[in-house]
């Protein structure tokens, strides 16, 4: 049965090598990239769900409105919308072929996400140390699962950053390095992408309950 | 062996071929459009912000104000900075984001849905036997 499948009427053996045009190396990468992008988009409106039905939760525990200091939280949205910029200056500067300024903008990049990082682990530190821990209410659990994910999300895409300007710095803008650097540039707008969702419905909304 | 059959055409056509396929494959951003996604961003951040915090208008107002402008910045960061449009990966990156959407919405209101209804249901006091 299956002998007849993969052979031609002929009997001579038959290989679809028809479908299987030239393939440049990568030539998909962008692609699997976005659709891994659309899944992690699914974790994270699983965890805007789950906040969205426990956010209210307060377990006699504090509310937003207690927690919540907004200047801080517009600080740290400023620090991820001007890395989001810089790190778009250094996909300008790979386009022309200049290492030096996808290093800098890159190095900057990164300051801007550790700032990013430091605000929301002391804001974290804050809560905690206020006794508004995970487990104090539901509310506090969806909180600290949905913003800490995103905050996992930037360590990690802060890990990858320094990996590449290594990768830059030992064997310049070849095409897998402009490829890599293509991938985090997807990854770290879509991280400012979550994050318009996280301050407008956590923060913004919160401080509205 | 048919690795390494494909493998000698691939490498002597890659850079033609590589060439051909950049502008449709990776849309690249420009400085213009990269300006205009943070001006943009910027000015659509403020204002949900001030909104909040000045609370200048009512509760309900507010929320769906700041909603508006929440959507209103994905598009200018899809836009912008992750240069989606109908074209790129033959339309397979659109495609995908729709379809992601279409999940999302289902998952999101589909949730606060439910969840919200069986919250006001199970409330103390609320007598089910007195239900038509």
């Amino acid at each position: 049965m299956s002998d007849t499948a993969l052979t031609t009427p002929q009997g001579a053996p038959l290989f679809h090598l028809a479908d299987e045009h030239e393939h440049e190396e990568g030539g998909s990468t962008a692609l699997g990239f976005w659709i891994y992008l659309m899944s992690d988009c699914l974790i994270f409106a699983i965890l805007f769900a789950t906040f969205g039905v426990l956010g209210g939760s307060y377990a006699a525990g504090p509310s937003p409105k207690d927690l919540f200091d907004l200047p801080l939280v517009a600080l740290n949205t400023s620090m991820l919308l001007l890395s989001s910029i810089t790190y778009g200056f250094a996909m300008l500067a790979m386009q022309r072929g200049r290492s030096g300024q996808v290093q800098a903008w890159l190095a900057v990049t990164g300051l801007f996400g550790l700032a990013f990082l430091s605000i929301e682990l002391y804001e974290f530190a804050h809560m905690i140390h206020e006794g508004a821990t995970p487990q104090r209410s539901a509310f506090l659990s969806s909180f600290f699962t949905l913003v800490g994910t995103h905050g996992l999300h930037v360590t990690f895409g802060l890990i990858w950053l320094v990996t590449l300007m290594v990768q830059v710095k030992k064997r310049g803008l070849i095409a897998a390095n402009q490829r890599r650097l293509s991938c985090l540039s997807m990854f770290w707008h879509f991280l400012d992408v979550i994050w318009i969702g996280v301050f407008t419905f956590v923060y913004l909304m919160g401080m509205l309950r | 062996m048919s690795s390494t059959a494909d493998a000698a055409p691939a490498a002597t056509h890659s850079h033609g071929h590589s060439h051909s396929h950049e502008h449709a494959a990776h849309p690249q951003g420009t400085l213009k459009s990269y300006a205009i996604g943070f001006v943009l961003s910027v000015i659509l951040t403020a204002i949900p912000f001030w909104l909040v915090m000045s609370g200048a208008l009512p509760m309900q107002a507010t929320a769906i104000t700041i909603i508006g402008f929440a959507v209103a910045q994905i598009l200018v960061h899809m836009i912008c900075f992750l240069h989606m449009n109908m074209k790129s990966e033959g339309g397979w990156s659109m495609m995908a984001l729709l379809f992601t959407l279409i999940l999302v919405v289902i998952a999101l209101s589909g949730s606060l849905w439910v969840m919200y209804h069986l919250n006001t249901n199970m409330m103390p006091g609320h007598d089910m036997s007195q239900m038509p």
